[in-house]
C-alpha cells in the first residue's frame, strides 16, 4: 500500500509540473507536448490507483504465454510489436512523402507539410522502427548469450515505455513545428533530455546483464550491442548541447555555430548511420544468422578485426557529408580516406555473416529467412561500397545534393536494416509466444520478393534522379551559359519520383502482408499451406511408362 | 574442410590477449569507448582554433530580433530538408547561386543550416534577388509563379501575427551561446522585432546596431507584423551582409588560399 501511495505521489507531482507548464508557457506546441505528458501521468495514476495490473493485462492484449519463462521475455515481446507498429507508420509517412514531391497538392499547410513530415518519416523508421528492433533484439540475445536473466527487470520495462514516450514526444513536436533543426537530431531539448535519461537506464540494464552472464566471454554481438549503446550515447549529449530560451518553452539555441556545428552535427549524422544502423545491426546478424542457418560464425578472428576496424573508422566518416564547403579541407580529406577505408571492415562482416552459411547454403532455396537474411548481407555489402565511392570528392561533386544519396541511404535503410529486422522479428515470433511455426511461410515469401522489387525500383530511379540532377545542373551550352535554370531540373524529376513512390509502396504492401502474418502468429494461428522448397512424391506419376517409346523418322 | 582450419590451431599473439578483453565488461566497454572518441576529437577539436574556420569577416553581424524570428520559422517549418545555404566553390554553382560560401558568413549561425539536399535552390544568397511581393506571393502560392514547382505553400503564414514569446530572452539565449549581442540590443529586442516591419513605428538606432538592416514592411500588409514579414526579412538578408566581391574581401580570400589560413 505504501508503495503505491508513494507512486501516487510521483505520478501526481509529474502531472503537477507539466500542468504548470502549460499555465505558463506562451508556446502552444510546447503547452501540446505538456500535455502529452499530463495524459501519461493521469493514466498511470489511474493505473496504480485501481491497483489495476498493467503487465498481467499487456500479457492478455499481446496473447502472451501464461507463466514465468525462463528468460525475461515480456519486454521483448513488446519491442517487437513496436517495432511492427512503428515500421509501419515510418513508411506509410514515407510513400506519403515521396508522394507529395511527385504531387505538391498533396501538402496540407501547415502541419502536413513536407518540411514538418519528412523528419516525421526519418525519425519514424530509424529511431521508433529500427530502435525498437534493438532494443528488443539485444534484450533477447543478451539473456540468451550469457545465460541469465535481465538486470534489472524494472528498469527494462522503463526503458521500454520511456523510449516509446521519446518517440511520441519527437513525433508530435515534429508535425507541431518543434525542432532544432538538425537532421535525425531534430527533437527539442526536453525530449534530448528525456532520452538521455531513457539510454542511461538502457546501458545500466544491458551492462548488468552482462555482468551476470554465466558463460566466461562475452559474445560478439554483445560487443557490437555494446559500442551502439556508448558510443550513441556520446554521440547524442555532444550534438544536442544547446541552451534554451526558456525552461518553460520548447526552442533552444545550439551551443556551437557554422562550422564547428556543421562538423559535430555530420560526425553525429553519419554516425547514427554507423553505430545505430550498422554496429547494432551487425550485432543482430552475429546472432540470429548463426542461429537460423544452424552454423557457427564463420571466422572468430575474423569478426575481432572486424568490431575494433569498424568501431575505429566509422567515427572519422563525417567530413564526407561536407565536402567542398567551407569546411577546411584536411577535415573533408580526412573523411574521405577514413570512408574509403572503411569499405574493407564492411566487407570484412558481410563476407563473416555470408561465409557463416558454408553448408547450409541450400537453405537459401528452402528457408525464405535464410534467403531474407542474405539478401539484406547483399544489400549491406551494396551500399558499404556505394557509400565509400560517393565519399570520393570528384563523385560527390556530382552526387551531393541530389537524389543519389537519398536512394543510397534507402538501399542501405530497406535494403540492409528493414530486411534484417523483418528476418529477425520472422525469428522471433514463434519463439516469443511459444508457437509451433510461423502462421505463413508462403507469405514471407510474398514479402521478401514485394520487398526486394520495391528497393530495386526505389534505388533505380533515385540513381537516375540523381546523375540527371547532377548532370542538368553543372550544363553548360555551347554559349557558354548555363542550359537548365533550376525548376528545369525539378520538372525533369518528376517521372523518377513517380517511380519511387511505387517502389516504397511495395516495400509498404510486404510489410502489411508481414504484419498479418505475425499477428495470426501471435494469435496462435496456422495457415494451411504446402510446405516450402518441398518437391511431393506424386504416386500418380511414379510409374514405368506404358507405351514403347516411337521414334519418328525426321522429315 | 579449410574453411573452418583457421578455428583448430590454438590463437597466437593479439587474439588471444583480446580474450582479456571478452571477459570483462569494464574493459571491453573502456576500450570502446577510447576507439571511438579519437576521431571525433581530432577532426573536431581544432576547428575552434585555427584560424579560417574562426576568422572574421568585415560585414558579419548578429541577426536582427526580426531575421532572427524569421530564421526560427525557417527552421520550425524544416525548409533545410530541400533547401541548402552552402554554395560550393564550382563555376556552375557560383554563376547560378553567387560567390561561394565563407565559414564566417554561417558564424552566427546556431544552428547552421547548410542543408544536405537541394530539391529546391540554394538560399544563401538568396537576399536581394527577388523583390518582397515576389517572395510574398511565391510562399502563398508557389505554382502560381512557377508552374513546375513542388514547393509546399505557406499561405497561412501572412495571416499568422509575429509572436515571439520574449525577444529579449531569444536574444540572452544567442549571447549566452556566444552570438555578441550589447545590452542595447536586447533591452530593445521587443521593440526593434516590430520596428524594423512597421513603417510608422520608429525605428530608433536599429539600423547603426545591425548595419545593413533592411527597414520596411515586407509582407506587403503594413498593419501588422506577421510571420511571413519575418521570414521574407530573413530570406532578403542572407548572404547580403559580406561584400564577397570587394577588393579587400579578394585579397583576403587569396592570402587564406595560399597561406593555408596561416598567420
Amino acid at each position: 500500500m505504501e508503495t503505491v501511495v508513494r507512486r501516487l505521489g510521483v505520478w501526481a507531482l509529474v502531472l503537477l509540473a507539466s500542468i504548470a507548464a502549460i499555465a505558463l508557457t506562451p508556446d502552444k506546441g510546447f503547452a501540446i507536448q505538456m500535455g502529452i505528458v499530463a495524459l501519461v501521468a493521469v493514466i498511470l495514476i489511474i493505473a496504480t490507483a485501481t491497483t489495476y495490473d498493467p503487465v498481467a493485462r499487456a500479457q492478455s492484449i499481446f496473447r502472451m504465454p501464461p507463466g514465468p519463462s525462463r528468460y525475461d521475455d515480456d519486454v521483448i515481446r513488446w519491442g517487437v510489436i513496436a517495432t511492427m507498429f512503428w515500421g509501419i507508420v515510418g513508411l506509410l509517412v514515407g510513400v506519403f512523402i515521396a508522394a507529395q514531391l511527385a504531387f505538391p497538392q498533396l501538402n496540407f499547410e501547415p502541419y502536413l507539410n513536407f518540411g514538418r513530415v519528412r523528419p516525421l518519416h526519418t525519425s519514424a523508421v530509424i529511431f521508433a522502427f529500427g530502435g525498437n528492433a534493438l532494443l528488443a533484439t539485444s534484450f533477447y540475445v543478451v539473456q540468451r548469450t550469457c545465460r541469465t536473466t535481465l538486470a534489472f527487470p524494472a528498469l527494462a520495462r522503463f526503458v521500454f515505455w520511456g523510449y516509446q514516450l521519446f518517440i511520441v514526444l519527437a513525433a508530435t513536436g515534429y508535425i507541431l513545428g518543434i525542432g532544432q533543426g538538425r537532421e535525425y537530431a531534430e527533437p527539442e531539448w526536453y525530449v534530448d533530455l528525456w532520452l538521455t535519461i531513457v539510454w542511461l537506464a538502457y546501458l545500466a540494464v544491458f551492462v548488468g546483464t552482462l555482468l551476470r552472464r554465466h558463460e566466461p566471454h562475452i559474445y560478439v554481438a554483445n560487443w557490437f550491442y555494446l559500442a551502439f549503446i556508448i558510443t550513441i550515447a556520446m554521440l547524442h549529449v555532444v550534438n544536442n548541447l544547446a541552451v534554451p530560451v526558456s525552461f518553460l518553452g520548447s526552442k533552444s539555441y545550439s551551443l556551437f555555430s557554422g562550422v564547428q556545428d556543421a562538423l559535430t552535427q555530420w560526425w553525429y549524422g553519419h554516425n547514427a548511420v554507423g553505430f545505430f544502423l550498422t554496429a547494432g545491426f551487425l550485432a543482430m546478424m552475429y546472432y540470429f544468422v548463426p542461429k537460423q542457418a544452424g552454423r557457427p560464425v564463420y571466422s572468430y578472428r575474423l569478426s575481432i578485426i572486424h568490431f575494433w576496424s569498424l568501431i575505429f573508422l566509422y567515427i572519422w566518416a563525417g567530413p564526407h557529408h561536407l565536402h567542398y564547403t567551407a569546411l577546411p579541407d584536411w577535415a573533408q580529406t580526412l573523411g574521405m580516406v577514413f570512408s574509403v577505408m572503411l569499405w574493407m571492415p564492411s566487407w570484412g562482416g558481410m563476407i563473416n555473416g555470408l561465409m557463416t552459411l558454408n553448408g547450409a547454403w541450400d537453405k537459401v532455396r528452402t528457408d525464405p529467412i535464410i534467403r531474407m537474411m542474405v539478401m539484406a548481407l547483399a544489400f549491406y555489402g551494396m551500399s558499404t561500397f556505394e557509400g565509400p565511392m560517393l565519399s570520393i570528392k570528384a563523385v560527390n561533386s556530382l552526387s551531393h545534393y541530389t537524389d543519389w544519396t537519398i536512394g543510397h541511404v534507402h538501399s542501405g535503410a530497406l535494403g540492409w536494416n528493414g530486411l534484417i529486422t523483418f528476418a529477425c522479428v520472422y525469428y522471433l515470433a514463434p519463439r516469443l509466444w511459444n508457437r509451433e511455426r510461423l502462421y505463413s511461410l508462403r507469405m514471407i515469401n510474398w514479402h521478401f520478393w514485394l520487398a526486394t522489387l520495391g528497393i530495386v525500383f526505389y534505388a533505380a530511379s533515385m540513381w537516375v534522379a540523381g546523375i540527371t540532377q547532377g548532370l542538368m545542373w553543372r550544363e553548360y551550352g555551347a554559349d557558354g551559359y548555363l542550359v537548365n535554370s533550376f525548376v528545369d531540373t525539378v520538372a525533369a524529376l518528376h517521372p523518377m519520383y513517380i517511380l519511387r513512390a511505387v517502389g516504397g509502396l511495395m516495400y509498404l504492401s510486404g510489410a502489411l502482408i508481414m504484419a498479418y502474418n505475425i499477428w495470426m502468429t501471435v494469435l496462435g494461428k496456422l495457415r494451411d499451406e504446402a510446405p516450402m522448397g518441398d518437391t511431393p512424391h506424386d504416386a500418380a506419376a511414379d510409374t514405368p511408362i506404358a507405351r514403347p517409346l516411337v521414334t519418328e523418322p525426321a522429315e | 574442410m579449410s574453411k573452418n582450419a583457421p578455428q583448430s590451431p590454438p590463437a597466437s599473439g593479439a587474439f588471444e590477449s583480446h580474450k582479456k578483453l571478452e571477459r570483462n565488461v569494464t574493459l571491453l566497454a573502456a576500450a570502446t569507448l577510447a576507439v571511438v572518441a579519437i576521431g571525433g576529437i581530432v577532426e573536431i577539436a581544432p576547428l575552434f582554433y585555427i584560424d579560417n574556420t574562426i576568422e572574421k569577416v568585415s560585414g558579419m553581424r548578429p541577426y536582427t530580433p526580426l531575421e532572427q524570428a524569421g530564421r526560427d520559422i525557417y527552421i520550425r517549418e524544416g525548409c533545410y530538408v530541400c533547401h541548402s545555404q552552402m554554395i560550393r566553390p564550382f563555376r556552375d554553382e557560383v554563376e547560378r547561386y553567387g560567390h561561394y560560401s565563407l565559414a564566417a558568413e554561417s558564424m552566427y549561425d546556431h544552428p547552421f543550416q547548410w542543408g544536405s539536399k537541394r530539391t529546391g535552390p540554394d538560399l544563401a544568397r538568396v537576399g536581394g534577388k527577388y523583390s518582397d511581393a515576389w517572395h510574398v506571393d511565391h510562399l502563398k502560392a508557389p505554382r502560381a509563379l512557377v508552374p513546375q514547382s513542388i514547393m509546399p505553400s505557406y499561405s497561412f503564414l501572412s495571416d499568422t501575427e509575429l509572436k515571439v514569446a520574449d525577444p529579449s530572452a531569444s536574444l540572452t539565449a544567442l549571447r549566452r551561446v556566444g552570438v555578441p549581442y550589447t545590452d542595447a540590443d536586447i533591452a530593445k529586442a521587443a521593440t526593434d522585432l516590430k520596428a524594423q516591419a512597421d513603417p510608422e513605428a520608429d525605428a530608433g538606432d536599429l539600423g547603426t546596431r545591425y548595419p545593413k538592416a533592411q527597414i520596411r514592411d515586407f509582407d506587403g500588409d503594413p498593419k501588422k507584423v506577421t510571420e511571413m514579414d519575418a521570414l521574407v526579412a530573413y530570406l532578403q538578408m542572407l548572404g547580403t551582409l559580406v561584400d564577397v566581391n570587394s577588393a579587400a574581401a579578394q585579397e583576403e580570400l587569396t592570402k587564406d588560399a595560399k597561406g593555408g589560413g596561416g598567420k
